[in-house]
């Protein structure tokens, strides 16, 4: 993964004296509360409902060991022992104190980590597919690419101060597992005849409270254009886009009001300047990129010992469901992908303690070459496991609780902190997600189910992804009540669709029978090994209506 | 901040050093000043540009296309406003005078300019930074210096890092 040099370091070391500075200032008096507003957010400082939020960057999902364990240590010593893991493949501490904060970046700093821009009106941390790199399905490893955004948006002298924020996704395989339609911009790595990167670049995607899938500005970019071409994009927003209103700043709104072609002619016409300019990259520049995400040595795993793994995962119906939903094929034979399922009812989505932290530390270290990722789905990944080793990796994930045999089913719900930590909550939603977790919690009913993305969020900001999960659910707030609203038939990956609501909202309480309801019509109506999502697009939205508010 | 009264700033960082500023501002956007030197909104200036003692304000909003800019190049320096720190559009228009347009005299930053925005002007091309009243000076000389490297160019250098570190060799 990305190592640091000095200059990186020396960047990350000035920017904890500089929020160092910036926290003393706040706190004698000489910057103001709306002045420090922007300052703590992009160093991913949030003033909460009942106490401050640190969220801390993870570029792409790649951690290393030692980076976990630090970011257990942080969580133990300036927090109360855990963190969770964001649908934007950050950490999220929920508990520092204000002032300690520039302590926090100072100890993460140390591991070559930092806050930068986890927040506020610029560009955020970029995300890309969790299996990058090692997914049968990919024509370009994205994770080069994403470092090299990385580094271009951080710090962006032009871009602090955005109409409002402004994410980017990469996907470099051929099933899109970084939701790159729903993303500001979303970045598609593809070949062409000679065998040379293109990128299809989309804008104007986007969640929130007004969801939109992007549209192509690009198809072919060569790949040398990337960043020119990125920051044409982000100049033409930043020059154009709305400021007079928030909810209507985000580049979504600026696409759709001008049409495509003519955001892409503005795109285009700016370009014109900056193309070939400075930021234009080179083969050398790409390549050096590269040289920090190199093939880890994987050593030979026999045809035997396959052979032995595929014996035991026959006979051991234990192993078989894990394989089956937590196991990723690999594009080297004899190794695999293990995801953690981070969904268990002791904890709320994406939570984890320290002392988890630092149990999956040592088992990355032990099974998968000392890296671990964050999924948007708000788990784990181990991406290099061998086979001859897996019985004992579910083994000791099974005594963490992080063997649940669930992910891809109802029960991988994600799920945003809602209305027990946020202050933008219009609603709780992790009590919904463990009392949906309770009543589905029959294996066989899950896996009879199949696939089924089930995604919350506590207000229409849309941090749960409720948009775009086969079932959304979103906390809404009538009169000072909660209530939920339903909507079915969303998808985040290649044939991306935004959910559609079912009708009126409903009690928490009454929450888990309109879901039990709407599987039913699913469960009576769906032609063979037909997923969620394809009876949904066949019979419609009115089956469902009628059987939930009959 | 509608005064209507052209004032002159308290606080100017010219080139990172304070300086006594001699032009006023003035915010009236139906008549011109009687100071000179004053820096005026951009209209007026347009219709007054040939008063050597005049210079152009110009609002965040202002579509700079090359036809302005040839108007802007006589300019003795141009101001760009930042109605509310928030307002980011002031960065854009300084890169482009001054990388599209080869704009060389001085650019002034005025204003709502706080202290925590002077490193990214400064790396836009704003070499003049009128701070808002109530910033302290040596804050804002610390905050100009708050980094000694940058990922991207800007109008301070014109080398990404991605190739500086190619033309220095690896190094860690």
């Amino acid at each position: 993964m990305y190592r640091y040099d000095n200059y990186d370091q020396t960047l990350v070391d000035e920017r904890v004296t500089q929020f160092r500075d910036q926290m003393t200032r706040y706190l004698d008096g000489r910057l103001g509360e709306e002045e420090f507003r922007p300052l703590r957010l992009q160093n991913g400082l949030y003033i909460q409902k009942y106490a401050p939020m640190l969220r801390i960057a993870i570029p792409y999902g790649m951690l290393s060991s030692d980076q976990l364990r630090r970011l257990a240590s942080i969580a133990r010593r300036y927090d109360r022992g855990y963190g969770h893991f964001s649908t934007r493949q950050n950490l999220q501490l929920n508990w520092p104190a204000i002032e300690t904060v520039p302590d926090i970046l100072g100890e993460l700093a140390e591991v070559q980590m930092h806050a930068i821009q986890t927040s506020g009106n610029c560009i955020r941390n970029t995300t890309s597919d969790q299996f990058a790199g090692i997914a049968a399905d990919e024509v370009e490893d994205p994770r080069p690419w994403c470092e090299l955004i990385r580094q271009w948006s951080t710090l962006h002298p032009e871009f602090a101060f955005l109409p409002r924020k402004f994410k980017i996704a990469v996907t470099g395989a051929s099933s899109d597992r970084a939701a790159i339609q729903v993303h500001d911009i979303g970045l598609r790595l593809w070949r062409d005849d000679e065998g040379e990167v293109r990128v299809r670049v989309l804008a104007g995607g986007g969640l929130g409270r007004t969801p939109m899938i992007g549209d192509v500005v690009r198809d072919d970019l060569p790949w040398k254009h990337l960043l020119t071409y990125l920051e044409a994009c982000v100049r033409v927003y930043n020059q154009f886009g709305r400021r007079d209103n928030k909810f209507k700043a985000r580049i979504k709104i600026l696409v759709k009001a001008l049409g495509i072609e003519e955001f892409r002619r503005r795109v285009d016409a700016e370009w014109e300047h900056l193309k070939d300019g400075p930021q234009t990259l080179t083969p050398a520049a790409v390549e050096a990129a590269k040289t920090h995400f190199p093939e880890p040595e994987r050593r030979p795993v026999s045809d035997e010992a396959i052979a032995a793994y595929e014996q035991q995962r026959q006979e051991d119906r234990a192993l078989a469901r894990f394989v089956t939903n937590n196991v990723t094929d690999h594009k080297v034979a004899g190794y695999k992908a293990v995801t953690l399922s981070l969904k268990r009812r002791e904890l709320a989505p994406g939570d984890v303690t320290s002392d988890q932290m630092e149990a999956v530390a040592d088992l990355a270290e032990r099974f998968s070459f000392g890296e671990v990722r964050v999924t948007h789905e708000q788990n784990l990944v181990l991406s290099d496991v061998p086979v001859d080793q897996m019985v004992a990796l579910w083994q000791a994930l099974d005594e963490l609780g992080m063997a649940n045999p669930t992910v891809g089913t109802l029960n991988d719900i994600i799920c945003c902190p809602g209305g027990d930590f946020c202050g933008l909550a219009n609603a709780v939603s992790i009590p919904i997600a463990q009392a949906l977790q309770e009543r589905f919690e029959d294996l066989d009913f899950l896996y009879d189910l199949g696939p089924l993305d089930l995604n919350i969020s506590g207000c229409m900001n849309a941090c749960g992804h409720h948009h775009v999960g086969h079932i959304g659910i979103l906390g809404v707030d009538k009169k000072g009540e909660e209530y939920y609203q339903v909507s079915l038939g969303g998808n985040s990956t290649d044939d991306a669709s935004l959910g559609k609501i079912l009708g009126p909202s409903f009690y928490r309480e009454d929450v888990p029978d309109v879901i039990d309801k709407v599987l039913k019509v699913y469960v009576e109506s769906r032609h063979a090994d037909e997923r969620f999502l394809d009876t949904y697009r066949r019979i419609g939205i009115k089956p469902f209506k009628e059987r939930v508010y009959a | 901040m509608p005064d209507q009264q052209p004032t002159v700033a308290r606080t100017l960082l010219k080139k990172g050093q304070p300086e006594t500023d001699t032009w006023a501002l003035s915010r009236d956007s139906e008549a011109l000043p009687e100071q000179r030197p004053a820096i005026v909104p951009l209209a007026l200036w347009l219709d007054a540009k040939e008063d050597s003692g005049l210079a152009p304000w110009l609002p965040s909003d202002t579509a700079l296309d090359s036809e302005l800019a040839k108007e802007l190049a006589s300019a003795p320096r141009i101001a760009i406003d930042f109605p509310a720190f928030t307002d980011g559009r002031g960065y854009t228009l300084a890169r482009m005078l001054r990388e599209r347009f080869g704009y060389q005299g001085e650019i002034r930053a005025i204003g709502d300019v706080l202290v925590d925005q002077l490193y990214y002007m400064s790396r836009c091309g704003f070499d003049a930074l009128a701070l808002r009243d109530d910033q302290l000076l040596e804050d804002a000389q610390r905050a100009l210096g708050a980094f000694s490297v940058s990922y991207q160019p800007g109008v301070d250098t014109k080398e990404a890092l991605f190739e500086r570190r190619l033309r220095e060799g690896n190094h860690s």
